[in-house]
């Protein structure tokens, strides 16, 4: 996962290799190679004209980092030349005057270059972290715009994996593949004009190892994506059973189905093994077919060379330079290919991010001039309002209520009928698709999304902790809120008697899954939240489902107080909850059919005096 | 990464075999400078062109040796690594079946995960490498300064010093950075668990309007761990510089020195050839020791992490008992039970204290109390989802620790509170219990859990698929079709925790119904929020912090146990107390 850690071993050992004058590195083992899918981007160009944008902003770093690829490549072509030359000048003929000071300006090359590689990666290494760091922050802070149909219909794991694996993978490329990219085409046409100097026919009997490279190259990465793909399908296939089971292991083992799962897991497991070790083989032998391309060109230069010098074509020195030059050269084409893969895979990683970016954010889609006006009556109007989550289902069909200031409105009806949509309209985490939604005559639609939800307290199903401790999850409410206000909402909610009975009481450090506390406790941690928030309009959306009736009787009374004065929303199946609403409506199949208070309604003798005779019903038989 | 070796045993012969045509490999490789050096020295100074040929062909010779030994031991690498691999991948599997919901929740689920797949993969490519690289590596350096002494004793002792000043050097580096890196680690975690947070934590960041708060933080963390990642990879910066330098000025001194050699005669041109090949050599594989070795710090944390799951065991035993009598689920009886979850018995950690329940067939048993009385622990303890701590749980007489686990399950039927359905159809989750069931007793089951009308109502019916986590599908629906799960297997005791409770009041009230005649010949644990789920039970328990508090039938309670008026008057509100009395009296 970490990939944009600069530990990650990969990243320096590519980084360490692409700056040695060395011979025999092979690159990478054999899994390194096999780590880069061939991942094809779809607007490549466009893609890096935008990380381009990134990238200027640390113009200078940029500058330094290119000047530094070009000055060390340059030192690095100096080594072997002066090498050779240090032989057929000084050792050769046996003559030695100023061969130590040959020796010296060599050292002084090999010091300089040891200098610019070190300043290059140091500036590198601030480049790519600020780059990434940039559009990090540019992706959470769309995150906080986007609206929340958007993440509805993506995972978290999606999500998480654009903003973690995608973001990396553009950083590695940044901090190791493009300088090594410069570096490569440098010491590919520098080795090659060097040897051009040298001898021209040693120079052209070196070239001959090159289609052969090319050829070998391309063959087995043709088969190793083949392999290395189906073995990425099987590797998700596992995961995907793994994730699966883990989730459900507690059904899993309640029907003794532990047996069954071993053998399936078994079958892919299987599959797994055997396409792995085919892939594993195959890009495996890329090292030691690099590693047989690189001795044949040493036997070429070796034999070939001596064949020249014998003829005293060329001397002994411009052997032994050859065979650095050759290693320089041979190097770098085939890094090149396994750059560009890692290339093409940070732009498509890119791509993913820039799509996030571009999507329209939630606040941008209002086109009226907001309304900054404060709510404070807390009038809610619904006149005829349509909507659907698909424009092919309609969940609500006209639905017209009118809430007056400090209303308590409840809302009933069968699970699925419409209850929670009604809240995301007001709320517009989504928005209506005709009718009209007003506030102290406002319409909402016109109302700065921030300025409506400033003024709405929202108490979900689902409660939702962070991690941090629990004063800080309720001051969420309210953060310039002090410590006496925060514990004062606490005892409103009910909740301070329990989190005063925690070994660290107020300061207790919650888990992101807030798995240290009951789901009751955790919910009367949020309704502690929005008392604290102190809106002047409430939903409690299913908020006491989870927490056990006696309880939810604390709960309520403070909510009483709570409500005073405020317009609030209670959505319920208890209908105990509700009974003293000032209105209730039934909703069912989207449309609200009965309105009134529990009295009328029971009157009524309809839908909600058979919910309600249903809870005594049974005492009754 | 040493825990793990018993998993390398079947692979054993792999496991040698590779690493031995990799020295072999190393072998030949290094043979070609000294052979270049032969054709310099003996071919070109000493004019002789045979030499040139001969020692060619042989060149040629020995390439191709190396390509099959290379070749030979990836081939190798691979086997034993992958086979490593998918064992340990089983292992971990199987092991990960046995765990007690108490070891589950000792790890949290994502961890497990990413242990069963992640760290696997880790450990598996360090094996890999481990074969091929790292012994390629050493046995390369090695084998060059052994060459370089063999041809010139002096200028190998130069190099040979040269490399232990550089080990040194290498060793100081790395150890001063592991701090540097376990900072970034941690600080790469705040910034993905920020991440995390707001993405499930969207609509209460967006009801509060904190998305500026929420930025502001995420700065800060993101800014922090930026500034942390920059140091860390400008103190990996210095590594390559240092060691390409110092190499390098190890050739300069070889070249100084190996020249003047050369003009006083004691050494060959040729030699000194070979001599910066060697020196080449020694160089590419230290870099690529030290690339190694980073990846084997962290395939250690990896293979620690797999061997944490694996050396966990199982907090319930099987019982010794192979032979499984049937059991006809008669009687269930909890005598004396008491149970913590760190298995101390000292009162404050107690979550349950002195239960004792019994319950015959046909009888159905249900238990009321708060959010966190120890109503979930007390049913999950029978079918030993976790052990008692004290006392003891009966089937028939028989402690339940002393039937094996298949079989006890087998008999119970439980519905959990998190209705967690698996990917696939809905028929097929339905059948999770009995794969061979036939349609009819699919829809059987889903009818009696009352959830027959709303499948029907699907285009595809009992083939839709579901997603992940069912996430097509309410809150409501998914509690029943787990409910339909459970009444298929048509267990002789059926456990409801809690199970009813996204259902609206009247589909409940339909499906106790239909339960009822279903459950008649059954023993039946019910766990409920509601008064009017658990009025008709024979049995009701009222449980408040692990005690039971009240027991009786609803008439009986209503009249004796405050708690449970309690619990009463905050579902149907003071005035209708009485009412609810006198009905449930003319019964």
């Amino acid at each position: 996962m970490a990939n944009s850690n600069p530990s990650d071993p990969n990243a320096s050992t590519n980084k360490a290799s692409s700056n040695f004058d060395q011979m025999g590195f092979r690159p990478g083992g054999g899994p390194q190679h096999a780590g880069v899918p061939k991942v094809r981007s779809k607007n490549a160009s466009g893609t890096m004209r935008r990380i381009w944008g990134y990238l200027k902003q640390q113009r200078q770093a940029l500058f330094w980092v290119i000047l530094c690829t070009v000055l060390t490549s340059v030192f690095a072509l100096l080594g072997p030349y002066l090498i050779g030359r240090m032989i057929d000048d000084y050792v050769m003929p046996k003559q030695f005057d100023g061969f130590v000071r040959m020796g010296m300006i060599l050292l002084g090359v090999y010091l300089l270059s040891a200098l610019f590689t070190w300043f290059q990666q140091y500036m590198a290494s601030s480049l790519s972290q600020n780059t990434v760091r940039d559009m990090r922050e540019d992706l959470f802070n769309q995150y906080q715009r986007l609206p929340v149909q958007f993440f509805d219909q993506k995972t978290h794991g999606e999500l998480m994996s654009r903003t973690t694996n995608d973001i990396s993978n553009v950083s590695n490329t940044l901090n190791q593949t493009v300088v090594q990219l410069i570096s490569s085409v440098l010491m590919l046409v520098g080795s090659l004009v060097m040897m051009l100097t040298l001898s021209l026919w040693m120079t052209l009997i070196t070239m001959l190892t090159i289609p052969l490279v090319a050829f070998i190259t391309k063959r087995i990465s043709k088969y190793m994506r083949h392999y290395f793909s189906e073995q990425q399908k099987q590797l998700g296939e596992v995961n995907g059973f793994v994730q699966e089971n883990i989730s459900g292991l507690k059904v899993v083992k309640v029907f003794g189905r532990e047996e069954k799962a071993v053998e399936q897991f078994r079958e892919i497991n299987e599959r797994l093994r055997a396409i792995g070790v085919k892939a594993q083989s195959l890009s495996g032998s890329m090292g030691p077919m690099m590693n047989t391309m690189r001795n044949i060109s040493f036997l070429v230069i070796a034999v070939f060379g001596a064949v020249f010098a014998y003829h005293d074509m060329i001397t002994v020195g411009v052997i032994v330079s050859f065979l650095n030059y050759s290693n320089q050269f041979s190097q770098p084409i085939n890094q090149l290919a396994n750059q560009y893969n890692m290339f093409q895979s940070a732009i498509a990683g890119a791509e993913r991010v820039f799509e996030v970016l571009d999507l329209e954010p939630e606040i941008s889609d209002d086109t009226a001039p907001k309304s900054q006006q404060a709510l404070i009556h807390g009038e809610v109007v619904f006149e005829d309002v349509c909507f659907g989550y698909k424009p092919e289902v309609d969940v609500l069909k006209g639905v017209s209520l009118h809430a007056h200031p400090g209303q308590m409105i409840a809302l009933v009806g069968p699970t699925g009928a419409g209850k929670t949509t009604v809240i995301n309209l007001l709320t517009r985490f989504y928005d209506i698709r005709s009718g009209r939604i007003t506030i102290d005559g406002e319409d909402i639609q016109q109302l700065d999304k921030q300025a409506l939800r400033q003024q709405i307290g929202l108490v979900l199903q689902d409660a939702y902790v962070f991690s941090g401790t629990i004063r800080d999850n309720i001051r969420y409410g309210r953060l310039d809120a002090t410590d006496r206000e925060v514990e004062e909402a606490a005892r409103l909610a009910n909740a301070d008697v329990f989190i005063r009975k925690l070994p660290r009481g107020y300061d207790t450090e919650l888990s992101a899954e807030g798995s240290n506390l009951s789901q009751g406790q955790r919910q009367l941690l949020t309704i502690a939240r929005a008392v604290l928030a102190n809106p002047c309009i409430l939903i409690l959306d299913e908020a006491t489902s989870s927490v056990d009736t006696r309880t939810e009787l604390h709960i309520q009374e403070a909510m009483k107080t709570l409500m005073k004065g405020r317009t609030s929303f209670v959505i319920a199946h208890r209908l105990s909850t509700i009974q003293e609403a000032d209105a209730i409506l039934v909703i069912q199949d989207g449309q609200i059919t009965e309105q009134g208070t529990h009295d009328q309604l029971i009157a009524r003798n309809g839908f909600y005096n058979h919910m309600y005779q249903n809870q005594f019903a049974a005492s009754a038989q | 990464m040493w825990g793990l070796a018993s998993y390398i045993k079947p692979y054993l012969k792999f496991v040698i075999l590779g690493p031995l045509f990799m020295i072999l490999e190393v072998f030949f490789d290094l043979m070609q400078p000294k052979l270049a050096a032969h054709i310099v020295d003996f071919g070109v100074v000493a004019r002789d062109f045979n030499v040139i040929e001969r020692t060619g062909i042989l060149m040629a010779v020995v390439t191709v040796l190396s390509l099959v030994t290379g070749v030979g031991c990836n081939l190798f690498a691979s086997r034993a690594s992958q086979n490593f691999g998918a064992d340990i991948r089983e292992a971990l599997f199987k092991k990960v079946q046995t765990f007690s919901f108490d070891n589950m929740d000792t790890f949290k689920s994502g961890s497990l995960i990413t242990r069963m797949t992640n760290d696997v993969v880790q450990v598996q490519n360090l094996l890999q490498m481990a074969l091929q690289g790292l012994v390629r590596a050493p046995s390369l350096l090695i084998g060059s300064v052994v060459m370089a002494l063999i041809i010139n004793l002096r200028l190998g002792l130069v190099l040979l010093g040269t490399l232990i000043v550089l080990i040194i050097v290498l060793v100081l580096l790395i150890r001063s950075s592991s701090p540097l890196f376990a900072a970034v680690q941690t600080k790469l975690d705040a910034v993905n668990t920020r991440i995390q947070e707001n993405l499930a934590g969207i609509r209460v960041i967006k009801a509060f309007v904190r998305s500026g708060y929420e930025k502001e933080q995420f700065q800060a963390v993101n800014r922090d761990y930026t500034e942390i990642s920059i140091r860390a990879a400008r103190f990996i910066a210095l590594n390559s510089p240092i060691v390409t330098f110092i190499m390098n000025g190890c050739l300069v001194a070889i070249l100084l020195y190996g020249g003047n050699q050369v003009s006083s005669g004691l050494g060959k041109v040729g030699d000194l050839v070979a001599f910066v090949n060697y020196v080449v050599q020694v160089l590419s594989s230290l870099v690529m020791v030290s690339g190694l070795l980073m990846n084997v710090t962290q395939a250690n944390v990896s293979a620690k992490r797999i061997r944490e799951v694996l050396d966990t065991h199982s907090a319930i035993e099987e019982s010794k008992q192979e032979k499984a009598a049937p059991i006809a689920a008669e009687h269930v009886k909890l005598e004396q039970v008491s149970f913590s979850y760190n298995g101390s018995t000292a009162v404050k950690d107690l979550v349950l204290k002195d239960i004792n329940i019994e319950a015959r067939r046909g009888e159905t048993v249900a238990i009321i109390g708060a959010t966190g009385s120890g109503k979930s622990t007390l049913v999950q303890l029978l079918p030993r989802l976790y052990d008692v701590t004290s006392g003891s749980v009966q089937i028939d007489g028989t402690d339940i620790r002393e039937l094996p686990l298949l079989t006890l399950r087998r008999q119970i039927g439980m519905i959990l509170q998190d209705a967690f359905l698996f990917t696939g159809t809905i028929r097929d989750n339905i059948a999770f219990g009995k794969p061979n069931a036939t349609q009819e007793e699919v829809e059987a089951a889903a009818m009696t859990a009352q959830a027959h009308d709303f499948i029907s109502k699907l285009p595809e019916g009992y083939d839709t698929k579901l997603g992940q986590r069912g996430v097509n599908l309410s809150g409501g629906q998914k509690q029943r079709l787990s409910i339909a799960r459970a009444l298929l297997v048509k267990p002789p005791i059926l456990i409801m925790d809690d199970s009813t409770s996204a259902l609206d009041l009247i589909t409940e009230r339909r499906l106790r119904d239909a339960l009822k005649q279903l459950t008649e010949d059954n023993i039946t644990f019910l766990i409920a929020q509601r008064i009017s789920s658990v009025m008709e039970a024979q049995q009701i328990l009222v449980i408040d912090e692990g005690e039971i508090v009240g027991r009786g039938t609803h008439t009986e309670l209503l009249a004796t146990c405050d708690v449970y008026q309690d619990i009463y008057r905050s579902q149907y509100g003071k005035q209708e107390v009485s009412c609810g009395k006198q009905q449930s009296f003319r019964s």
